[in-house]
């Protein structure tokens, strides 16, 4: 078996009494590119294990690695700097900046310049915005949002600002994209465009945990599938086995048809 | 900027009436301390302890003047110095507070930085204050009013660089959401320091400047009072704008020299227009100017 990417160790979590995540083990291996889902009814866990693999929440116990290398406990912008970066469900955007802005302010770790340089204006500072533009033409691109690069934000529909987080997420250059439901509240086109376009993001060689609830999404596009229940993860196969699995069709019981797209 | 230019042309005019001079010169002193406020508030943060930092560098400039017989040229941007990295040490401590909880907490650290002066002993002098400060033009009110002008125009010039570069957009990221901006790999912490600590830096430099202005310092020369009105001026004049703090400075500054012939009710008109202000326009003063742009595009 190959070197996993981020590996999640015995990972618990309680709020109080509330025992939010318990004992979750997950690993994302190679090849690079791979789409992992996590699912689960509401109340399950999902946006907790997220928020720890993240940074933004301390595991009470267990490990979380990226690459071998501890990341428990850091805090979120040192883990972007490893190279696991979290999008988030609403993206709060600038409505008076473009996407094109958007993207290349996102770029926060890959300038070259100081500071003291960035206020001032000075030589190797104008030479970031140059290049960090580029890559986030490139970026754009490769989100299908070159066409409305230039618009402002406030101008753009939901489905494509759901994209355009995504691409944020991206500038980062990850090697682990960690998406909180990112098609939730589109419609079915726009599901479809984001899930290809998920497609070639991973191609592109970003490995990729997803949490979502829209289970036809979920299957269409996981490699992988984790479930969680109640904090506890019932089950892990590939979307197949995922859709036979007795325990996770107790666990939607009564609306598995349509909740698991059977 | 048309401001700085006009600001600049005045003193041909105004020939020397001192009471036109001295109002202008606090109007600038004020600005310069209300553009550290604003500043803040492009983190998401309200700081309402900015006459604490002008207090520190205000006090710094006496002890460097009074006690040490300091180059004044020297003091000041050492004074400034002084209350960025006190800025910047209790920043550290601060900052991770949001909302009403880090104002609540700015309030009672402009009372302690009051008090800590009040008892400072031999060193700060307690309440008599540091007097008879040497003034670095003599007579001359030219060029306290020249160095006003340039400290304000250094102010506004730094404001707006950060503001508009870079820097400034992960600050406004940080105050829209700042665990996306901690997403995408954003220090969020340090940047908050950095806005803070020149924030504080501009209130030392103010303080520094109204030291010698007034030839004196006192506890209770920037008290909690002072922090307020320094937050009220970036309200009025508009928290969208660079010059927003500068404009509200102005404004309320003028106004209350105006107001004084109504002695008693003073307050009460102030308070009123302060109203009025905030009600009607929501965005402040300069919103006006953005909205008659609008309409002629």
């Amino acid at each position: 078996m190959s070197a996993p990417i981020l590996e999640a160790r015995h990972v618990t979590k309680r709020f109080g009494g509330l025992m939010a995540n318990e004992d979750i083990n997950l690993t994302l291996t190679a090849p690079v590119g791979q789409v992992v889902s996590v699912i689960g009814p509401n109340g399950a866990g999902k946006s907790t294990l997220f928020k720890m693999l993240a940074g933004y929440l301390k595991p009470s116990s267990g490990q979380i690695l990226l690459h071998g290398q501890t990341i428990t406990g850091m805090s979120p912008h040192r883990i972007a700097r490893l190279g696991l970066v979290r999008t988030f469900q609403e993206t709060t955007v600038f409505p008076d900046l473009t996407a094109m802005e958007h993207v290349s302010l996102a770029h926060q770790l890959h300038r070259e310049a100081h500071d003291l340089e960035v206020i001032f204006g000075l030589p190797r500072a104008r030479g970031d915005e140059i290049r960090l533009s580029e890559s986030a033409r490139e970026i754009l691109e490769l989100m299908e949002l070159g066409a409305v690069a230039d618009t402002e934000a406030r101008h753009l529909p939901q489905g494509l600002l759901r994209l355009l987080g995504m691409a944020m997420g991206l500038a980062a250059r990850p090697q682990v994209l960690l998406l909180d439901e990112p098609y939730a509240g589109l419609n079915p086109d726009e599901t479809t465009r984001a899930v290809n376009i998920t497609r070639k993001v991973a191609a592109s060689g970003v490995s990729i945990l997803l949490v979502e609830h829209d289970m036809k999404a979920v299957m269409a596009i996981s490699d992988r599938i984790h479930v969680l229940y109640f904090g506890k993860k019932i089950a892990e196969g590939t979307p197949e086995e995922i859709r036979l699995d007795p325990a996770v069709i107790e666990a939607y019981l009564g609306k598995e048809d349509e909740e698991l797209g059977l | 900027m048309t401001i700085l230019a006009v600001l600049l042309l005045l003193p041909a005019v105004l020939g020397d009436s001192r009471y036109l001079f001295s109002v202008l010169m606090n109007c600038m002193g004020l600005s310069l301390i209300a553009l550290g406020v604003w500043l803040t508030f492009t983190i998401g943060r309200t700081n309402i302890c900015q006459a604490g930092f002008a207090l520190i560098g205000g006090y710094a400039t006496a002890i460097f003047l009074a006690h040490y017989h300091m180059n004044f040229w020297l003091a000041l941007p050492l004074s400034a110095l002084v209350a960025a990295s006190a800025g910047a040490v209790i920043g550290s401590f601060i900052l991770k507070l949001r909302g009403i909880y880090f104002s609540m907490l700015t309030i009672s650290l402009t009372e302690a930085i009051r008090l800590a002066f009040l008892n400072g002993g031999d060193f700060t002098q307690g309440s008599r204050g540091i007097t008879d400060l040497p003034q670095p033009f003599g007579d001359s009110v030219f060029g306290l009013y020249y160095l006003a002008l340039a400290l304000l125009g250094f102010g506004l010039l730094l404001t707006w660089r950060i503001h508009y570069s870079r820097v400034g957009r992960i600050f406004r990221a940080m105050r829209l959401n700042e665990d996306l901006a901690e997403s995408f790999g954003t220090h969020v912490w340090r940047y908050r320091v950095i806005a803070f600590s020149v924030a504080c830096g501009l209130g030392g430099l103010g303080g520094s400047y109204f030291a010698v202005f007034t030839q004196s310092i006192y506890p209770q020369s920037f008290s909690v009072e002072h922090s307020i009105y320094y937050m009220l001026f970036c309200f009025l004049g508009g928290l969208e704008f660079v010059s927003g703090g500068i404009v509200g400075a102005f404004v309320l500054t003028i106004l209350f020299e105006l107001l004084s012939q109504f002695q008693q009710y003073q307050t009460l008109i102030y308070g009123g227009l302060m109203i009025a202000v905030i009600l009607l326009l929501p965005n402040g003063l300069m919103a006006m100017t953005l909205r008659r742009k609008e309409v002629r595009a």
